[in-house]
């Protein structure tokens, strides 16, 4: 039986040991993991309470990180909690089988400390990876902080194993800002962050040789695309479950999640749209430059990346005041607008006031973003506002050194 | 373990089947004999695992299919890990306490092809190995990508004419050697190797059970004779296996803990290489003149390692 681990009401945690302890609490029956930076912690923190008693499951190092999640897809068949982390070139390998868990509908928790992807190799963090796993079928929760990624891993597991959902869940947070970075941090005792989680209720289960079952079939053009639109069902149909998790998470702890923060929108002229670990900086910009200057700017972080939240991201946007938004995406685009910029205009084409869209690569490979860079873009938003017209390019580069970069611009005749 | 009677074929053959005679493998194709031998093996409850090849493409289109027990297929590589996870579950749930049916005995088992065992998947198959899960993996070895309609793997022999190494006027087929995959299971220490065939059904059968009974990562290589890319009748799987083990092509032995050598067959008569290579349409270019050359190294390579074989089980160390 494992050991309780003492726990102080107030710890000093960083992102990635926050996640360690909210994996060593669910009790997990196998993780199967191989360590890559800045995600490394994650493993070496569990592999630490293996070594002293406060796990009793099985703790497999694989070859690789595609070997972690296939070992966690043939674990989490044979009927038991499973859990693993990765970040970057990690999660690249991972990516077959990412595909292979959703489509399976195996309830397995990867925490993902967000990292560049290579080439040029980077260590740093940036969201390319988070948003390589976009279409894998997976729940993508974004955690914003240490505190943030201790609650919402004990969230994923109830989100990912409930009988309506059944499908895997990544819970990201930014490498080094937040996986490195040591702050306050509330924990649950274990036994009150057990019950949390719950019992893992197995679902075609290969121990029980009572009732066999065929994991992985094959189908082609009869039977391929039901399957799949049943999977994204779930994943839609997912919405009321995260929403009542966090409803039960903020009656435990008075925390309160929402599948879409949005941040001072009710009189907003401009906002800015950006995930992880940015939000805080962008925060207090805009509450800075409200005082400073008088602009209304708001904030808005979509904290579930799948299912998108266009109901909740239209309805943050839904403001009448609201002419132009600028979407931030951390992530290379690779020849097309950035990913947030794609699904927040979408969701903000159907609300009433339309405002301005445009979009900001910024962040990559771990470049600073600052309060002063923040308090820029908004300026260049109410411009915008200010002019009726988009007075730059529709998408730039914050923070790129040498010339600067933009793409497209809006007719004007 | 409960140990299966293995007196004689037919009632071996009527034995408890959890393997269904309705799949989709080519008619003469040697998988289903080596699959359904191992599951008649055992009366053990069974966790298997296969890799994307013939095997799991012929056997679970859904919504059929012919597996009567608990059955996995992730991708083309990771069966090993799939298997060997799967394991590591077991033993996390029986410590635990949350398994419905903990006095139930349950064996582990992986099945690959040679493109997943030998190339794919190598690195899966080794990491799992290296690991020590208590677990058996067995290849369906039929020396090329047959699946996909008979590329060349690393697992194809000297002078075989498949598509990606194909005989022409200025090509006799495969250059390279096969891998010697037993070597390199036995090189990770494992407890128990073999390289099995199922023509040799009974020593196939003990092996098997020699492989589960073992605790540990155990390997089985099995020649699996394939009508389709050999090019031969389908009626003829056995007798080309025969032709297989009696040429020496395809030796019979097992490794223990993986130093001891024990060869499990040693044919009467010794036949000529000439007779397996003749009986498939893959190696009748090596019969035109120029292709001589061929035929006798391949003779070469097998009359070498019979004495490698003999001598390390003489050797006893």
């Amino acid at each position: 039986m494992a050991k309780e681990f003492e726990l102080n009401e107030v710890e000093v945690w960083d992102g990635n040991y926050a996640a360690s302890q909210a994996l060593r609490q669910a009790q997990i029956d196998v993780v199967a993991a191989y360590p890559i930076t800045p995600s490394t912690p994650i493993v070496e923190g569990y592999g630490s309470y293996v070594a002293n008693g406060y796990v009793d499951g099985e703790f497999v190092m694989v070859e690789s990180e595609h070997g972690a999640m296939s070992g966690c897809v043939g674990a989490s068949a044979a009927g038991g909690r499973v859990a693993t982390a990765t970040s970057s070139q990690g999660f690249a390998l991972m990516t077959e089988v990412l595909y292979q868990a959703s489509g399976m509908r195996l309830p397995i928790v990867l925490t993902v400390v967000n990292r560049a992807l290579a080439s040029p190799l980077n260590v740093r963090g940036d969201h390319s990876d988070m948003y390589l796993g976009r279409d894998s079928g997976w729940i993508q929760i974004d955690a914003f902080d240490a505190q943030e990624a201790y609650d919402l891993a004990l969230c994923a597991f109830r989100i990912g194993e409930h009988l309506d959902v059944r499908l895997p869940v990544m819970m990201h947070q930014d490498g080094f800002t937040t996986s490195h970075k040591a702050q306050n941090v509330y924990p649950l005792k274990d036994s009150v962050a057990y019950k949390f989680v719950g019992e893992y209720v197995p679902v075609d289960d290969m121990l029980d040789f009572s009732r066999p079952v065929t994991h992985g079939a094959q189908t082609e053009e009869d039977w391929h695309f039901e399957h799949k639109a049943k999977q994204h069902k779930a994943l839609m149909d997912s919405r009321t479950v995260i929403d009542e998790v966090f409803a039960d998470f903020k009656k435990l702890t008075g925390r309160e999640y929402k599948r879409v923060e949005s941040y001072m929108m009710e009189d907003a002229e401009v906002a800015l749209v950006l995930l992880g670990s940015s939000v805080e900086t962008a925060v207090l910009a805009a509450k800075q430059l409200r005082e400073e200057e008088g602009i209304k700017v708001g904030i808005v972080a979509p904290r579930c990346f799948r299912p998108f939240p266009y109901d909740l991201v239209r309805e943050a946007l839904d403001v009448p005041s609201l002419k132009a938004v600028c979407c931030m995406d951390k992530s290379a685009p690779g020849g097309a607008m950035g990913a947030l910029f794609n699904e927040v205009s979408a969701a903000a084409y159907s609300t009433e006031a339309r405002p301005m869209m445009t979009n900001y690569v910024y962040g990559l490979g771990g470049r600073d973003f600052a309060v002063d860079e923040a308090k820029r873009i908004m300026k260049e938003q109410k411009a915008h506002a200010d002019a009726g017209h988009i007075t730059t390019d529709i998408q730039q580069f914050s923070g790129l050194r040498g010339p600067k970069l933009g793409f497209f611009q809006t007719r004007r005749d | 373990m409960a140990i299966t009677s293995i007196k004689n074929l037919k009632e071996f053959s009527t034995n408890n089947d959890r393997f269904e005679g309705a799949h989709l493998l080519c008619p003469g194709c040697a998988h289903s004999m080596i699959v359904r031998e191992l599951m008649n093996c055992t009366d053990d409850n069974l966790v298997i695992a296969s890799n994307t090849g013939c095997l799991e493409v012929s056997t679970a289109v859904y919504p059929y299919t012919s597996w009567d027990t608990s059955w996995i297929h992730i991708g083309f590589e990771n069966a090993a890990t799939a298997a060997s996870c799967a394991e590591s579950m077991y033993k996390a749930r029986k410590n635990k306490g949350t398994l419905k049916d903990p006095d139930a005995p349950v064996k582990f088992v992986a099945f690959g092809g040679d493109g997943s065992t030998y190339d794919i998947g190598f690195q899966w198959l080794s990491g799992a190995m290296e690991r020590g899960h208590d677990f058996t993996y067995i290849c369906l070895d039929n020396e090329n990508y047959a699946n996909t309609g008979g590329q060349r793997s690393s697992a194809t022999p000297v002078g075989a004419n498949t598509s990606t190494a194909q005989a022409g006027s200025h090509s006799y087929g495969k250059k390279q050697k096969k891998k010697d995959m037993v070597a390199i299971m036995a090189a990770h220490g494992a407890p128990y190797v073999a390289q099995l065939a199922p023509n040799k059904w009974k020593s196939m059968a003990k092996g098997f059970q020699k492989a589960l009974e073992t605790e540990g990562p155990c390997f089985i290589n099995t020649v699996s004779a394939c009508t389709t890319e050999w090019k031969f009748d389908p009626k003829d799987t056995i007798n080309v296996t025969d032709l297989a083990t009696d040429t020496l092509m395809f030796p019979i032995y097992e490794i223990i803990d993986g130093h001891e050598l024990n060869i499990l067959y040693r044919p009467k008569n010794i036949l000529k290489v000439e007779d397996y290579l003749g009986a498939q349409g893959r190696y009748r270019h090596l019969f035109k003149p120029e292709n001589k050359h061929v035929i006798e190294r391949i003779q070469k390579d097998i009359d070498e390692k019979w004495e490698f074989l003999q001598r390390r089980e003489e050797a006893r160390i």
